[in-house]
């Protein structure tokens, strides 16, 4: 396992290719002579240097050509100095844009990061070497400790870097004077950008590579086309639900719950973190006596939300029990313990559940058709996590249309919205909100919830055992 | 090869026939179905808490399911679990590999895991005596790095990786259970919905497959994008998937009439998105870029009606807590000693901050 160290900015696979070549287009658009940005000669430390533009230009054309505001236009106007598509005259450790009178110049397309040939280390070693060459002790610190580095890693290399470098240096002095300087500010500025100075962001540092590599193609084999096609067949065997009855779902469920969406609707008494007061958990916690007006609306919402929420399960079950149909629920938790709980006692939890739910005869038996309940039984002689599921569908799906529909009608639920809480709004004053924030408290640990949670299973699975008829007849001959 | 011949052309057909009724079932476009809807109007969230405590770039985040409570992981090294309230560390676990990708909390709350380029799942224990954490599990069967893990409950995983596979396994046995293979590139992330019966993964063959856990096998395949598929979350309502890609764009993919129904783009925005996460109603969603930004988006009528800017670095990881109150985005940073999580109006950024803005 090849770990690639931080330095190596070089994109393996290439992922950012698709945003740089949109950058491209772009850098391209602007360089146009009748379009672009406008550009002028400057002069810089005695040489005249043609093309420059000023910060301010730059971000006033982004800004014009895709109509957003001066901040978002200087946003982007550094992601492309940053990327190195437009460098800095003045002051070039900064990859930043400046909206004043600073120079800035259009990178030449050899530098440009779509490029194939990545930024390796013995170019960067060769420009080292080659500035060395041409004045010593020019190199920054850290440009230093790299060269020293260098050296001793591609110390078999040395002789033509070294080479490279001279011939490089001869070969610029050949130039005319502004063309070198130009040369050596570009040069200047990929580096910058690839090998950046310590304590700067990068924006070529892209994290982590691709192991795949997207370009290569690869033959199908025979076996693979078979499955692609059957894939295919099966997709397009498939209902598919018009696209306006979907949208038409979207719509429906984002307005239902537009009121319950903490970002864009104010939730009572306060939200706890803006005003650091956490009496909105406080009074929404699992096991609170009385629920809040707008939990209770949500349980009203479908029926998976009424399971979900503990209260309103709970509230569910008091429903049940007053008409004697609480074996249903029970049957659909003792389904969801066996698909989520521990491997080692599903063996058990099959055996528990065959004779409380679906031996006949049992204490408490549902009632599901005579297939489903025939697989079923088959199914539990070899249990695995899923053998409850067809007969778990079937009890929601008896649940949601029948008994979900007459719960919201009776009086037990209306009595929970009539007796459900809704909270005064809070008005902090200054000093109040100031004293919150001083004292707020960690919340209860989840674990410790789920400790709760698993001793109030097990008391209530003790409480449901079913009754040993004949213990209870012998108990009470004997006390005769 | 005449066979192969034969395959590939009934390939091409049925693609087409696909297509076709894809095309015949497109029969409403948004913009007319919400031409009614209101107006959400400016979203402003400001940062509420800042988090410091890590030292290099934060990869991942997640929250735990009592919406205080989330865990991250950082490449110094580290997990740490925060209390997002009192911005307290309440656990920080050092990593035996510090190349971590991701990180996960269980529903349950006993336990978290984190991968990356060691190729394992390692799973923490919370609820240790001592309040000691310690690995319960070390997962390993992958031959590419971990993307992204998610818990289904206490005693199952899954997992994806660059080696193109998605894994499902039992945790207490420290086995692999299912393989769900079939992308043709890194897979990059997963979600999972409410219910958990299925999952979504994206991956870098410009694709996100709906895979049915029980039956192991791909449902769905959604193609349209034009580059690797970074992140991928579930609509609220579980009947939509909406995916975020370095293409710049993100796409809500419905699940019922089996096609993208909506892009978000903007051709202002050219950086890739790498996170992404849906408001509580589903209004909303957020989704973190490569240019140091979170857009927000309005679901329905397509634009963009936030902003939350103020990273340094690039936004590696977002999360909306399950209440829906607060969202947290974490990012890189390079070199940096100090580190800060800030949080804006339910928002809470994990981020480093240079010491040094500028040199």
């Amino acid at each position: 396992m090849t770990i690639r160290s931080n330095r190596d900015h070089g994109q393996h696979y290439r992922p950012r290719m698709f945003c740089l070549k949109k950058l491209q287009e772009l850098v391209v658009g602007m360089q146009d002579p009748k379009n672009g940005v406008k550009g002028s000669e400057q002069k810089l430390n005695i040489t005249v240097i043609p093309h420059v533009m000023t910060g301010q230009d730059i971000a006033s054309w982004i800004a014009n050509f895709f109509k957003m505001d001066a901040d978002e236009a200087l946003a982007m106007g550094t992601m492309m100095v940053a990327f190195g598509y437009i460098y800095p005259l003045q002051n070039h450790r900064k990859l930043v844009l400046k909206a004043d009178d600073s120079f800035y110049r259009f990178q030449t397309p050899y530098f440009w990061p779509v490029q194939k040939w990545l930024a390796e280390d013995i170019d960067y070693a060769i420009y080292l070497a080659k500035r060395n060459i041409r004045k010593k002790g020019i190199l920054e610190p850290y440009e230093q400790e790299h060269y020293n580095n260098f050296n001793k890693w591609l110390n078999h290399k040395w002789d033509f870097i070294v080479l490279q470098a001279q011939e490089q240096y001869r070969a610029g002095k050949e130039r005319k004077k502004a063309d070198r300087v130009v040369f050596d500010c570009q040069e200047r500025a990929y580096w910058i950008v690839n090998r950046p100075p310590p304590r700067t962001h990068s924006a070529m540092d892209h994290g982590l590579s691709r192991l795949i590599d997207p370009n290569s193609e690869e033959e199908q084999t025979y076996d693979q086309y078979r499955r692609i096609n059957i894939f295919l067949e099966q997709a397009i065997m498939r209902a598919k639900v018009k696209s306006s009855v979907s949208l038409g779902a979207f719509v429906k469920y984002i307005t239902t719950f537009k009121n319950h969406d903490p970002f864009l609707s104010p939730c009572l008494p306060s939200n706890p973190w803006q005003t650091d007061d956490s009496t909105y958990w406080d009074i929404n916690t699992r096991s609170v006596e009385i629920p809040t007006k707008m939990r209770v609306e949500r349980w009203s919402f479908s029926f998976f939300e009424l399971l979900n929420d503990p209260r309103g399960r709970a509230d569910f079950k008091v429903f049940l029990k007053k008409e004697f149909s609480g074996e249903n629920l029970a049957f659909w938790e003792a389904a969801e313990e066996m698909k989520w709980g521990a491997a080692d006692s599903m063996k058990e939890k099959a055996e528990t559940t065959f004779k409380t739910f679906l031996a006949p005869g049992a204490p408490r038996w549902i009632n599901i058709d005579g297939r489903t309940m025939g697989l079923t039984v088959k199914g539990l002689e070899h249990p695995h996590r899923y053998v409850l599921d067809a007969a778990q569908t079937h009890i929601f799906m008896l649940m949601k249309k029948d008994t979900f529909y007459r719960y919201l009608k009776s009086p037990v639920y209306k009595d929970m919205q009539k007796k459900a809480i809704n909270p005064e709004p809070h008005n902090f004053s200054e000093a109040q909100l100031e004293q919150n924030a001083r004292n707020r408290k960690p919340g209860i640990d989840p674990i410790i919830i789920w400790q709760q949670e698993q001793e109030e299973k097990a008391k209530a699975a003790a409480a449901a055992m079913p009754v040993d008829v004949k213990q209870m007849m012998s108990k009470l001959d004997r006390k005769k | 090869m005449g066979e192969m011949e034969q395959l590939r052309k009934e390939a091409e057909s049925l693609k087409d026939q696909i297509t076709a009724a894809r095309k015949a079932v497109a029969d409403a476009t948004l913009p007319d179905t919400v031409s009614s809807t209101a107006v959400v109007g400016r979203v402003q969230l400001k940062t509420r808490k800042t988090l410091r405590g890590h030292l290099a770039k934060i990869y991942a985040m997640h929250w735990a399911t009592d919406a205080k409570l989330c865990v991250s992981a950082s490449q110094d090294g580290k997990l740490i679990v925060w209390d997002t309230l009192t911005t307290n560390k309440v656990n920080a676990i050092p990593l035996k590999s510090s190349w971590v990708m991701t990180c996960a909390y269980a529903p349950s709350g006993n336990m978290v895991a984190c991968g990356g380029l060691d190729n394992m799942c390692s799973i923490y224990n919370l609820k240790g005596k001592d309040g000691n954490v310690k690995v319960m599990r070390e997962l390993a069967a992958h031959t590419g790095y971990l993307s992204c893990c998610r818990f289904l409950s206490d005693s199952e995983i899954i997992t994806s990786s660059g080696d193109c596979t998605c894994l499902l396994w039992d945790i207490e046995t420290g086995t692999q259970k299912t393989t769900f293979a079939g992308h043709l590139g890194d897979c990059m992330s997963l979600a999972v919905p409410g219910d958990f019966k299925t999952f979504v993964s994206g991956a870098c063959d410009f694709t996100a497959k709906l895979w049915d856990i029980r039956d192991s096998n791909c449902t769905h395949t959604f193609s349209g994008h034009e580059s690797d598929v970074n992140a991928i979350a579930f609509f609220p309502n579980g009947n939509a998937v909406i995916t975020g890609s370095d293409d710049a764009t993100c796409k809500l993919f419905d699940l019922r009439s089996d096609q993208e129904l909506i892009t978000y783009q903007d051709s202002s925005i050219m950086c890739g998105v790498t996170s992404i996460a849906p408001s509580l109603s589903g209004r909303l969603i957020l989704a973190g870029y490569d240019d140091f930004n979170v857009n927000i988006w309005d679901s329905l009528k397509a634009e963009r009606v936030g902003v939350l800017a103020g990273h340094d670095n690039r936004v590696s990881c977002i999360g909306v807590s399950t209440d829906g109150m607060a969202c947290c985005t974490g990012s890189w940073d390079s070199f940096l000693p100090s580190f800060s999580f800030k949080g804006q109006d339910n928002v809470m950024r994990l981020c480093k901050q240079n010491k040094q803005q500028y040199l």
